[in-house]
């Protein structure tokens, strides 16, 4: 079963969250095709970050449904580990785990997970460390490395997965600007490598660049779906041209 | 085991509560209390700081010494608990006489200690985990872990001593009712411990974030595998002080076993006294308590501070 020949990597049918009384997704619609790039914008509360971890099951959704690869992940009898292990997740906090070398952050899950053997492990892991500039860091604690070289193995944890799908949930918005462009060239990497993603971001200008589709949230809702030069430029819906002029306000596009 | 030895009735080991707690209050005082503590907690830097420290420390243990000394009951606390002859003899023992050697007694004490700590740390996680479970299965666990806690942590170390130690015999099961007073005396240390280091864990089961576990388990790892690798290293890490702090009280309270007629250090400090009538032998177990404890305390204290600076250079970098 090849990516290629599925019609959506990623299908999202009505799905619904809330928190208590409080709805945080209300009747998202939206599919991805392989190798696609969709960028999730839209103020902080929208339900960018929250649809990222109802994806990969971190939260489970109220209603709906969730078609990843071809293969409902929502309702019972599902094995979340092995969802997960097929789709990655990076966080805007890095999440690294502090007790932990570089190495060992990025093949604790092939080992234990996959069952992958430490050598083998090891090898992808500097393989991959290499790719992306930090195969001097490897036998350093996440603690003494930038923010953005934290965040530059986070991701490559997540790649050890060979993930067929990345989910970005506001990678660069906790890093210091001047370190901010290090990861988004890393993200350019992976899209020109043909990986299937999802982002939310705030860096409105890399949505541009970057999204083959540009979704605005705003209350749990998707407001408007359109390829970047469309919506960027001529939004349709009224809230995405308030919250386009607000972003050009603050001097963020 | 020392406790078996036939050479001794059991009429020598008699408990005496009122004796026991008189005569410690009256000779701990002066003599442990003051040493040493002093300058490390005065000293503010600076030369001139540290020669007030040390001069205010010698005028303080000066003036107690000479309360000590000039009490009216001074010769006769001095004679009772702090004769050298009585230390010593007390100290290698002499079974014709018909008292025990503290200094061997205390190797059972250790012994039970090293046996307790191993047990506790086992019992005492699965009851944490079990408190922090969320599924309804679980349900029924939870409430039981919880009684246990509650029960175990309300109910006095010595009573649970007695109950373990006379309790368990009583019942004549073939297993577990032979057993010696040692290993009784374990068992109820292990129960009554297990229920604050339980407590102890899941304080720092809660200190780890959330965030780490959504790492984890995003990454495919089940919540086993991200229970081992990636929360218990980091809880246990959090928690060493603590764990260390229950220890070193862990191993003083060895010495209740002695109720039981184990003969720990205590136990045989206090056989020594009821025939010889001098407790000195009361100062030497204090002492030998003091050996075991302090260097633990020390290692706590290094542990503390390395971890601050860890955590400091965390912060900084």
């Amino acid at each position: 079963m090849t990516v290629d020949s599925l019609p959506g990597a990623m299908i999202l049918e009505d799905v619904y969250k809330s928190f208590g009384p409080n709805p945080v997704l209300s009747g998202i619609n939206l599919e991805v095709a392989p190798h696609e790039v969709v960028c999730l914008i839209g103020a902080s509360g929208s339900g960018k970050s929250t649809l990222l971890r109802c994806i990969n099951l971190l939260e489970p959704i109220d209603s709906g449904r969730i078609v990843l690869l071809g293969q409902q992940v929502t309702g019972p009898g599902i094995d979340a580990n092995r969802v997960r292990r097929q789709v990655g997740i990076v966080f805007q906090s890095y999440n690294l785990f502090p007790h932990m070398t570089v190495l060992r952050n990025v093949t604790i899950a092939p080992t234990k997970a996959l069952g992958m053997p430490k050598a083998e492990a090891e090898e992808a892991a500097r393989e991959l460390l290499a790719r992306f500039g930090l195969l001097d860091k490897l036998g350093e604690y996440p603690d003494r490395l930038s923010g953005g070289q934290q965040q530059r193995v986070a991701i490559v944890r997540a790649l050890a997965m060979q993930p067929q799908i990345m989910l970005l949930d506001e990678v660069t918005s906790a890093l210091d600007p001047e370190l901010v462009a290090e990861v988004l060239d890393v993200i350019r990497g992976l899209a020109a490598d043909g990986m299937t993603m999802l982002i939310a971001t705030h860096e409105m200008g890399f949505a541009r660049d970057i999204a083959n589709r540009v979704c605005f949230l705003e209350e749990g809702m998707i407001i408007e779906l359109a390829p970047p030069a469309e919506l960027f430029t001529d939004p349709k819906d009224e809230r995405t041209r308030r919250f386009l002029r607000r972003i050009v306000d603050a001097g963020r596009l | 085991m020392i406790g078996n030895d036939p050479a001794f009735g059991p009429d020598n080991r008699q408990y005496e509560p009122g004796n026991f707690s008189s005569t410690l209050s009256a000779a701990g005082t002066p003599v442990f209390s003051t040493s040493g503590r002093g300058p490390r907690l005065l000293s503010g830097g600076g030369r001139r700081a540290g020669v007030v420290s040390a001069i205010s420390t010698l005028v303080v243990l000066a003036a107690l010494v000479a309360i000590f000394l000039a009490a009216p009951g001074s010769s006769q606390v001095r004679h009772t608990f702090f004769d050298p002859h009585d230390m010593w003899q007390s100290f290698i023992g002499n079974p014709k006489k018909g008292y025990y050697s503290v200094g061997a007694a205390i190797w059972l004490n250790i012994r039970m200690f090293l046996a307790a700590e191993v047990l506790i740390l086992i019992l005492a996680l699965v009851i944490a985990l079990i408190r922090q479970s969320t599924g309804p299965v679980l349900f029924p666990l939870r409430v039981l872990a919880t009684i246990y806690v509650d029960f175990f942590r309300g109910v006095p170390l010595l009573l649970v001593v007695y109950g373990v130690g006379f309790g368990l015999p009583a019942l004549r099961l073939s297993l577990i009712s032979g057993q010696s007073y040692a290993v009784y005396g374990v068992i109820a240390l292990t129960l009554s411990y297990s229920a604050y280091v339980s407590e102890v864990y899941r304080a720092g089961l809660n200190s780890v974030h959330r965030s780490q576990v959504a790492a984890a388990r995003s990454l495919g790892l089940t919540q086993a595998a991200a229970l081992r690798y990636v929360i218990l290293p980091q809880a246990i890490r959090n928690i060493v002080p603590p764990l260390l702090n229950d220890f070193i009280s862990l191993q003083k309270d060895t010495a209740l076993v002695g109720v039981l007629g184990a003969i720990e250090a205590n136990q045989a400090a206090q056989i020594y006294g009821s025939t010889v009538f001098n407790y000195s032998s009361l100062t030497v177990a204090a002492i030998l308590f003091l050996v075991l404890t302090i260097p633990l305390a020390r290692f706590t204290d290094h542990l503390i501070d390395r971890d601050r600076q860890r955590r400091l250079a965390g912060a900084v970098a």
